[in-house]
């Protein structure tokens, strides 16, 4: 059995990728869903009905999906450069902590309209210095920033730990540490009154556009394709191989940091070591699914946000633990990779 | 100062370095096997998760703890199987594919446990592997505490450190994975089928991982919980780079590590709460990644890793 | 007659739309040396890859000694005495002489391996063919000529009875090449049978003593080396009266590049010593010397991807220090890399991406791509040098070796560049598109371009060049007119012997 390269890929095929890979990767978690004695229709139906079911799960689920498109889109515009950043959960940490010490401590009694956008930079450029640190160990000592960028998730979130319990501790918190809260003019405002929805997701889907834009039609989006398609080639061609990457670092560094200060604004108002359930990496099998396009993010996110709420609601209902979904989501990863692959090649005896 | 002094001088702490080591060892030996036949393997974080997990529960359900630590063996080399068809039959990327691994490897080790262990106020616990008494030497003033009251799953890591440093560079086999590893045409140009040489390395690798993993939940403490295996397996990595690729290095990598670990322990305690806890915990990534700055330029990588061989193709 | 050691029957082998081999049927006899000719893409590594065991073939079979050899397995080949010496060295740098030669030769299964015993036998196969290696060197610190040797041990140390060579002498200097093949002649004497691959008319004629010629995946002709001549060759060769263009006279213009003493150091070796070469308009400088001594980080200083450690470089009369390649680019200097696929392309992107690549600020406004402008520009770029397979929005990866140099080429000619840097040209291409290439190269000659060759191609270097200098461990010889040029001549130089100073060969 040999594999031989495709000529031309059918381009329903390509389209049709991503829902092959949910498609199998949802069979297989069938398969777990039954071995725990669960019936599997009924169990996908309650996670549907769990993400969509009443207005409030709905809505939900938009807000879940806002991070896992930043994230995803992090995660999406570094890997097209073959930056492996998989550091976007400690960016993240590390953008939210940033915001809540900003707002708590200097910018505070900003009007919203200054105090907002301020922040939001803030956030960025906070993931964008945690990248900038493995990509000049890349640069300067040909470390792989696969390994530095998980290693530091775990420097961040101890740093956000650290000072959860020193500096930015709330002392009006009983029990569990949490960091002293944004201001009230810090929020984002809300996109639905009564519920969670916030103008993070407006952001996310904005900047998921802006992407696509710069990816396809400006200088800046061929040479970083270039550089991550064939790094040679592109020196030989005169694409400024480092300084491009350090543009690829700080867009991708700043969502994922934008991600934590939109969770912080948007949502809870406040810093805690579980802010986010895995959203880094969580953002990783989003943009694989969505074959690192910006626009295909936003759909993927969505697709990601509906099995962590379903799951929840379906958790409840049925007794199945609600950890299905991360298997899910994992599996959607290797399915979508198989299935890429199948774009490419075919089987030959 | 004195108190650096103290801890140095404690038999507890060279106790601890060795218990600390011994996980770092296996995963590291585990990760070694599979670069040196060109393949990285960044599922060993979900893998040694799997494993603790599924060690622990075997014994919980009244295996021994030898049965529990192969069947973490097995499971490990399960998902080796997993991770080698990806890379070497698929030739898929090899970070996606072990990041896939180990989120995958992760959230089926929870939902099995959460499914099959019910919550509890205090989580369940069994009942570990124990320190041998070896008749003479765990009689020996310090070193008979420092290094011989040790449980048997370290004794076994040692072991096979040497075992694989040996394998790796005396006998054909290892020369057969260090050429796959260097330049895969050329071991089959010598009648060597590398993709089945890359098979069996992930294989016996993805075991070892498992077993790092068993260590946790069966020797150093004595029940499950997600998240306990805390970026180990990255650190693994790390030190496989550190210890250039060579099994007595990594063995005398891991303890160096272990010790900066239990040290920074102690070291803890001794201060007693003036520093941040959380900066002593930060010490191990941040060695790790200083690691890898000093020794990554110098060592030599096996030339042909993460390259997928394909037949044929040049 | 006596059953032939070697018999392939009838052998297709077809990849995707090519056909590779073509029903190609070859006998070998005990003791003979046989050369297998043809032009590129021709089929002849093809062949012996499926003799080795490295691809199955769709039909036919092998037989050695009358036993028919298990197809698509290597080590059924070894075992019944095949060795291969690889065009690309089948070979591990990181690992020493011994372990490459020892690789795969005890069984997998045994639990130590036996050093000793092995150091004692190859040394006395060293002895015996008089290829002299030092088995515990680390192979990536050994020359070309000697990782070669390497290479053949490891066949002989597996005692093969039939020995294959693809294109030996690629890598190696004239000197080493004649010592080659007085080596092979002797493996014959002594028994062993062999296959060598190659273009290389001269070494064919005077090495092999039976010829055979394959063209477009087919056998064509089989001769005596007695009983034929090089234009015969030729023709059977490429199939029609073999024409490549030949350059006419002409007169130079003006020095446009000029450069005195320019070393170039590569991590952290001098790649280039103090070389001196000027360089005219309307003239082809050309730069001849066996691949390894310095042409890469020629090549590179004057793409711009290599920093100058010493001496002084002119660009039209001006001093230049460092040179970025838009440096380059805006200057008017074209470059065609040595490694069209690594170098000259992004595989995966388009045809127009890749046309505009070099040149983006020509093709872009306030940092936005103007992709109909670029996709007009591939588009003229197809129709001026008849680039075919593939359209402005197609993936440049689909394209055939020769239209991709044609690409390449045409990006750079079309805007009349004064200087162009040409690196290896027609290597890996096939007759008709090697003389397309050198036609357009001529072209740009006529035009008053200033062109630099740098080739390992004699014949190229003698049918293009108005000056020829030798490259040489680093080191240029002075420039002799293409009226001395001779074979014998450039040989000499190559090795290093030129007036006054003898340097020395990689």
């Amino acid at each position: 059995m040999r594999f031989e390269r495709r000529e031309h890929r059918p381009v329903a095929l390509v389209i049709a990728t991503p829902l092959i890979a949910v498609a199998a990767a949802l069979a297989i978690a069938g398969i777990l869903i039954a071995i725990a004695g669960a019936p599997v229709f009924e169990a996908y139906w309650n996670i549907l009905k769990g993400a969509y079911g009443s207005r409030l799960s709905a809505t939900e689920t938009l807000t879940r999906a806002t991070p896992l498109i930043l994230t995803g889109l992090a995660a999406a515009v570094a890997f097209r450069a073959r930056l492996w950043n998989i550091g976007g959960e400690g960016q993240l940490y590390l953008g939210a902590i940033t915001v809540a010490w900003a707002s708590s401590h200097f910018i505070g009694t900003w009007p919203s309209a200054l105090q907002i956008p301020a922040l939001l930079i803030m956030g960025a450029v906070a993931g964008m210095i945690l990248l900038l640190v493995p990509l000049w160990l890349r640069l300067r000592f040909s470390v792989d920033e696969v390994v530095t960028t998980l290693l530091l998730n775990f420097v961040a979130v101890l740093v956000v730990s650290m000072l959860i319990d020193t500096v930015l501790k709330d002392p009006t918190a009983f029990g569990w540490p949490q960091s002293q809260s944004v201001a009230d003019a810090a929020m984002l405002p809300k996109l639905l009154a009564r519920s969670r929805l916030n103008l993070g997701l407006v952001i996310a889907v904005v900047l998921a556009l802006v992407l696509a834009f710069v990816q396809s039609r400006t200088v800046f989006g061929i040479q970083s394709r270039a550089a991550g398609l064939n790094p040679q080639g592109a020196v030989f061609a005169g694409v400024p191989l480092g300084r491009t990457l350090v543009v690829v670092a700080c867009l991708s560094g700043g969502l994922a940091g934008l991600a934590g200060a939109v969770e912080v604004m948007g949502v809870k108002g406040y810093v805690t070591t579980d802010l986010s359930p895995g959203y880094g990496y969580s953002g990783i099998v989003v943009a694989m699914l969505a074959n690192l396009n910006p626009l295909g993010v936003v759909v993927a996110g969505l697709f990601t946000a509906t099995m962590f709420v379903g799951a929840d609601g379906m958790s409840r209902a049925m007794g199945i633990p609600s950890y299905i979904a991360d298997v899910i989501v994992a599996l959607s990863l290797l399915t979508m990779l198989i299935a890429v692959f199948f774009t490419q090649y075919r089987i030959r005896r | 100062m004195s108190a650096v002094f103290d801890i140095i001088a404690s038999a507890g702490l060279w106790a601890a370095v060795l218990r600390i080591a011994t996980p770092l060892i296996l995963g590291t030996l585990g990760a070694l096997l599979c670069e040196r036949a060109g393949v990285l393997n960044l599922g060993i974080e979900g893998i040694m998760t799997f494993g603790a997990m599924i060690g622990w529960l075997a014994v919980y359900n009244g295996a021994d703890l030898w049965t529990g630590f192969l069947i973490a063996a097995i499971a490990g080399g399960l998902f080796g199987v997993l991770h080698a068809a990806l890379t070497v039959t698929l030739g898929l990327s090899q970070h996606v594919s072990g990041l896939g691994v180990t989120l995958f490897a992760s959230s089926f080790s929870y939902y099995v446990f959460r499914l099959l262990v019910p919550v509890a106020g205090t989580p369940p616990t069994i009942t570990p592997f124990q320190p041998i008494h070896i008749p003479g030497l765990s009689d020996l003033p310090f070193l008979g505490q420092a290094i011989f009251s040790q449980t048997p799953p370290t004794y076994a890591a040692i072991l096979i450190a040497l075992a694989l440093a040996y394998l790796v560079f005396r006998t054909p086999l290892g020369l057969a994975i260090r050429m796959t590893g260097e330049n895969p045409h050329a071991a089959e140009a010598q009648g060597i089928n590398p993709m089945v040489v890359r098979y069996g390395a992930v294989i016996a690798g993805s075991a070892l991982m498992g077993m790092a993993g068993a260590f946790l939940t069966l020797s150093a403490f004595n029940s499950f919980f997600p998240t306990m295996v805390q970026g180990r397996g990255w650190i693994c990595i790390a030190l496989v780079v550190f210890a250039s690729w060579r099994p007595q290095r990594a063995l005398l990598g891991a303890l160096l590590f272990a010790f900066f670990d239990g040290f920074q322990l102690r070291l803890q305690t001794a201060l007693g709460g003036v520093v941040p806890y959380q900066l002593f915990l930060m010490i191990p990534y941040v060695l790790s990644i200083a690691a890898l700055a000093v020794m990554a330029r110098r060592a030599r990588v096996p030339q042909a890793l993460m390259q997928p061989y394909r037949r044929g193709e040049r | 007659m006596s059953t032939p050691v070697l018999q392939i029957e009838n052998v297709s082998k077809r990849f995707g739309q090519t056909l590779a081999n073509d029903n190609i049927s070859l006998s070998l006899h005990k003791g003979e040396i046989v050369a297998l000719l043809g032009e590129n893409g021709a089929g002849k590594t093809t062949l012996m890859s499926i003799l080795f065991g490295h691809y199955v073939p769709d039909s036919g079979r092998v037989m050695v000694d009358g036993q028919e050899l298990p197809a698509g397995r290597p080590r059924a080949a070894i075992r019944a005495g095949i060795g291969m010496v690889h065009q690309h060295f089948a070979l591990a740098p990181n690992l020493t002489v011994l372990e490459n030669v020892t690789t795969g030769t005890e069984s997998l299964w045994s639990p130590r391996s036996r050093r000793r015993e092995a150091r004692a036998k190859l040394l006395a196969i060293s002895e015996r063919f008089g290829l002299k290696v030092d088995p515990d060197a680390r192979l990536g610190d050994l020359s070309v000529g000697e990782q070669q040797r390497v290479e053949i041990l490891k066949a002989l140390y597996n005692e093969a009875r039939i020995l294959v060579l693809d294109e030996p002498t690629a890598v190696l200097t004239q000197i080493e090449a004649e010592r080659l093949f007085a080596t092979l002649k002797d493996m014959a004497a002594q028994g062993l049978s062999l296959i060598f691959i190659s273009h290389k008319l001269d070494e064919v004629m005077s090495t092999a003593d039976r010829i055979v010629v394959l063209r477009g995946g087919r056998h064509v002709a089989e001769r005596p080396a007695s009983e034929t001549s090089k234009p015969e060759l030729a023709e059977l060769m490429v199939g029609r009266a073999v024409t490549r263009p030949v350059r006419e006279p002409s007169e130079p213009g003006d020095v446009v590049l000029e450069a005195a003493a320019v070393t170039v150091r590569i991590g952290g070796v001098d790649r280039l010593k103090a070389v001196d070469f000027r360089l005219r308009a309307g003239e082809v400088l050309g730069i001849i010397g066996v691949s390894g001594n310095g042409q890469a980080a020629l090549a590179q200083l004057l793409s711009g991807t290599a920093a100058m450690a010493g001496g002084d470089l002119l660009l039209f009369g001006q001093p230049v220090g460092a040179l970025s390649v838009e440096d380059v680019v805006t200057a008017g200097i074209g470059r065609i890399p040595e490694d069209r696929n690594k170098d000259g392309a992004i595989g995966e992107m388009a045809i127009w991406e890749n046309a505009i690549l070099e040149r983006l600020s020509n093709f872009s406004r306030h940092g936005l791509v103007d992709r109909e402008a670029g996709m007009a520009f591939a588009q003229t770029i197809i129709d001026t040098f008849d680039v075919r397979g593939g359209s402005p929005a197609s993936r440049i990866r689909l394209l055939s070796g020769g239209n991709m140099q044609k690409l390449i080429l045409g990006r750079n000619l079309i805007d009349r560049p004064r200087v162009l840097i040409a690196a290896q040209p027609a290597r890996g291409l096939d007759e008709g598109a090697v003389a397309a290439v050198h036609e357009r190269i001529l072209d740009a000659r006529r035009q008053g371009t200033a062109v630099l060759l740098i080739s390992e191609d004699l014949d190229e270097v003698m049918a293009l060049a108005d000056r020829i200098q030798a490259i040489v461990g680093g080191r240029l010889s002075p420039p002799i007119p293409a009226q001395e040029a001779s074979t014998r001549k450039l040989g000499l130089m190559m090795a290093g012997e030129w007036e006054g100073e003898t340097a020395h060969a990689v």
